[in-house]
């Protein structure tokens, strides 16, 4: 297990750098200038200025030498400082802003799971019920769906027309004088809508595979076995069935993983949440680069993490896997 | 059996195929037909008429501008479904060659391209596309393009996995063995038996596409005003919340309904054309 795990660990590293070089390049190659020092701020600034400032930000060395002053430093764990006008450091930047966005999708994921795998494992026995025909109908809905229209639906009904929840933020105003609890509760009625919006693709998706998976499993010979063995029905279905119906999602949960993250842009400038998807769209429109190198940095370490505890979790869960054997 | 029988009993069995294709033909016809369906001109602003709710007038309603909501949804048909094609002309394009490169093309170019494949599949792709848009200035080229190179992966992954089943078949082994050359080989023998599966793929990742570019032109980074889509209605409806909820409904309605035709289409075809798999999703 733990050679597995280094192995993984390692095989980050090659992925990593490859993401970065792609989009240090492109980043770079684009044409057009980060606004610091671009024409579009202070129209009157001379050229000898413009240049000036190119050289104070580093953008006049050839590509490849900004690459490497960029990587050498990024080994130490210092992503520089932001291009905008504080020119605070970048990771102080995201360090503020990667908590709501987690603790966002994280939630989200948690609801998939919670909503999803019970949906799925009853559309499954008992497949083409009405209920099961229902929830077929719903989850392509669920599919087709536009998570923003959704969000937009959300807030004109629950947010406008009934005044149950707020639309934008995450505080209400005079948030620092509001008691502890009262703070956690304002947080909350405040995430709802956002945590919803982020589940619901996922939430579609999740109970679709958990059905297929759990219908093919429900086939198996093993099952028959079992049945014919006299295991009672219901732990046929909750212990025998579902832990190996479950194996699949496990992947899908990593994989499914980039889309919430590129999710979390929309999502949080819909609600007005302060998170990464906001820092990275401000970043992106002033062509903050070492803002947004810090920004996809992060979002692929994450996306790399996240798949590989998807397969440690797999391997975990298939004995044919953790004890070395091949699959 | 008469005619009709038969396309009954089609519909009975293929149910979500109909379904999809009837949507998808609407919507494709409506796309086509804008200019003669748009009761007003969708750029026409009409400072009397300003933010007016749904009527017999104006079936959606009008915006900030005065601008009929439905002739402009009308015109965000075209742009959606343009948007949709050619993206997934490209990503097709793209995924088809690295597929059968990597199916047939040997251990070390299999490889490579998975590699690169899988890589690209790690990175968050939305982010990439905002930032390329945002740089290079939004337009509905540019978004297409984007669009395409990032979405190739699945085809690539799918025509590779075919290519490397059908390799193994007698009939391939047989052309080979007469010598037929390999293009030749793949355009006449392999392509043609992977065509079901890439088609789906394709119809699946025009409803992609077609959310894909909702979501930038909401962001303000896909189709620029005054042109409409149902993207940039949705901005609108967002800023005007409070005030005027027909801006934020029909156009994320007409976004749903189109996504949900293509997807039933795909899902249907998939079905249709391997049956056995039906009952299993």
């Amino acid at each position: 297990m733990r050679a597995f795990l280094i192995k993984r660990l390692l095989g980050m590293i090659p992925l990593l750098f490859g993401i970065t070089v792609i989009s240090f390049a492109m980043m770079h190659l684009a044409p057009g200038e980060p606004s610091v020092v671009g024409q579009e701020l202070n129209p009157r600034i001379s050229a000898q200025d413009v240049e000036r400032l190119r050289s104070y930000y580093g953008l006049d060395k050839p590509l490849s030498e900004q690459y490497w002053s960029w990587l050498k430093r990024l080994v130490r764990f210092d992503f520089g400082n932001s291009f905008s006008a504080d020119s605070r450091p970048v990771i102080d930047k995201i360090s503020e802003r990667l908590p709501v966005t987690l603790w966002i999708n994280v939630l989200a994921i948690l609801l998939i799971l919670a909503v999803a795998i019970p949906i799925g494992v009853a559309s499954a026995v008992h497949q083409d019920s009405w209920g099961d025909r229902i929830m077929t109908v719903l989850v392509f809905i669920g599919f087709a769906i536009p998570s923003f229209w959704l969000g937009l639906m959300l807030m004109i009904g629950l947010g406008v027309n009934l005044g149950w929840l707020p639309i934008s933020g995450i505080h209400s105003y005079g948030w620092q004088h509001m008691g502890f609890w009262e703070q956690q509760r304002d947080l909350v009625r405040h995430l709802t809508m956002p945590v919803l919006v982020s589940a619901i693709g996922g939430l579609a998706g999740m109970s679709r595979f958990m059905r297929s998976g759990m219908l093919e499993v429900i086939r198996a010979d093993f099952i028959t076995t079992a049945r014919a063995m006299g295991v009672p029905e219901s732990s046929i279905r909750y212990r025998l069935a579902l832990k190996n119906a479950m194996l699949p999602i496990i992947t899908l949960l990593g994989l499914s993983i980039p889309g919430l993250i590129g999710g979390s842009v929309i999502i949080e400038q819909l609600f007005s949440v302060p998170g990464m998807g906001q820092l990275f769209y401000e970043a992106v429109l002033a062509r903050d680069y070492p803002l947004i190198m810090g920004i996809t940095v992060i979002g692929a370490v994450l996306t790399l993490l996240g798949n590989m505890l998807a397969d440690v979790a797999y391997a975990w869960a298939d004995p044919r896997i953790r004890h070395g054997g091949k699959a | 059996m008469s005619g009709l029988a038969v396309t009954v009993a089609f519909i009975r069995r293929h149910p979500m195929m109909v379904i999809g294709g009837v949507i998808v033909g609407t919507v494709s016809l409506v796309a086509l037909l804008a200019p003669w369906l748009a009761p007003y001109d969708p750029t026409d602003i009409n400072v009397k008429a300003i933010l007016l709710p749904p009527s017999w007038q104006h079936w959606c309603g009008t915006d900030t501008l005065g601008r009929d909501v439905f002739s402009r949804m009308l015109y965000g048909a075209r742009v959606s479904l343009a948007v949709g094609f050619v993206a997934v002309g490209i990503a097709m394009l793209i995924g088809i060659l690295l597929g059968a490169m990597a199916g047939y093309g040997g251990r070390m170019a299999d490889s490579l391209i998975m590699r690169w494949t899988d890589m690209v599949l790690c990175f968050p792709t939305f982010f990439l596309i905002l930032a390329v848009i945002a740089f290079l200035k939004p337009s509905i080229w540019n978004i297409m393009i984007v669009i395409g190179l990032t979405s190739w992966m699945g085809v690539a992954r799918l025509v590779r996995a075919e290519f490397l089943s059908l390799r193994q078949r007698e009939f391939v082994l047989a052309a080979r063995a007469t010598g037929v050359p390999a293009l030749r080989l793949i355009g006449r023998h392999l392509l043609p038996n992977a065509m079901g599966p890439i088609l789906v793929s394709a119809i699946l990742g025009v409803a992609g596409a077609v959310l894909v570019e909702s979501g930038l032109s909401f962001l303000g980074l896909g189709v620029q005003p005054p042109n409409p889509s149902w993207g940039n209605i949705l901005t609108e409806g967002k800023d005007n919340i409070q005030i005027a909820w027909w801006l934020s409904l029909y156009p994320g309605l007409a976004i749903l309904v189109t996504v949900l035709g293509y997807n039933l289409l795909g899902e249907g075809l998939r079905d249709y054309f391997d049956p056995k798999m039906s009952n299993r999703r």
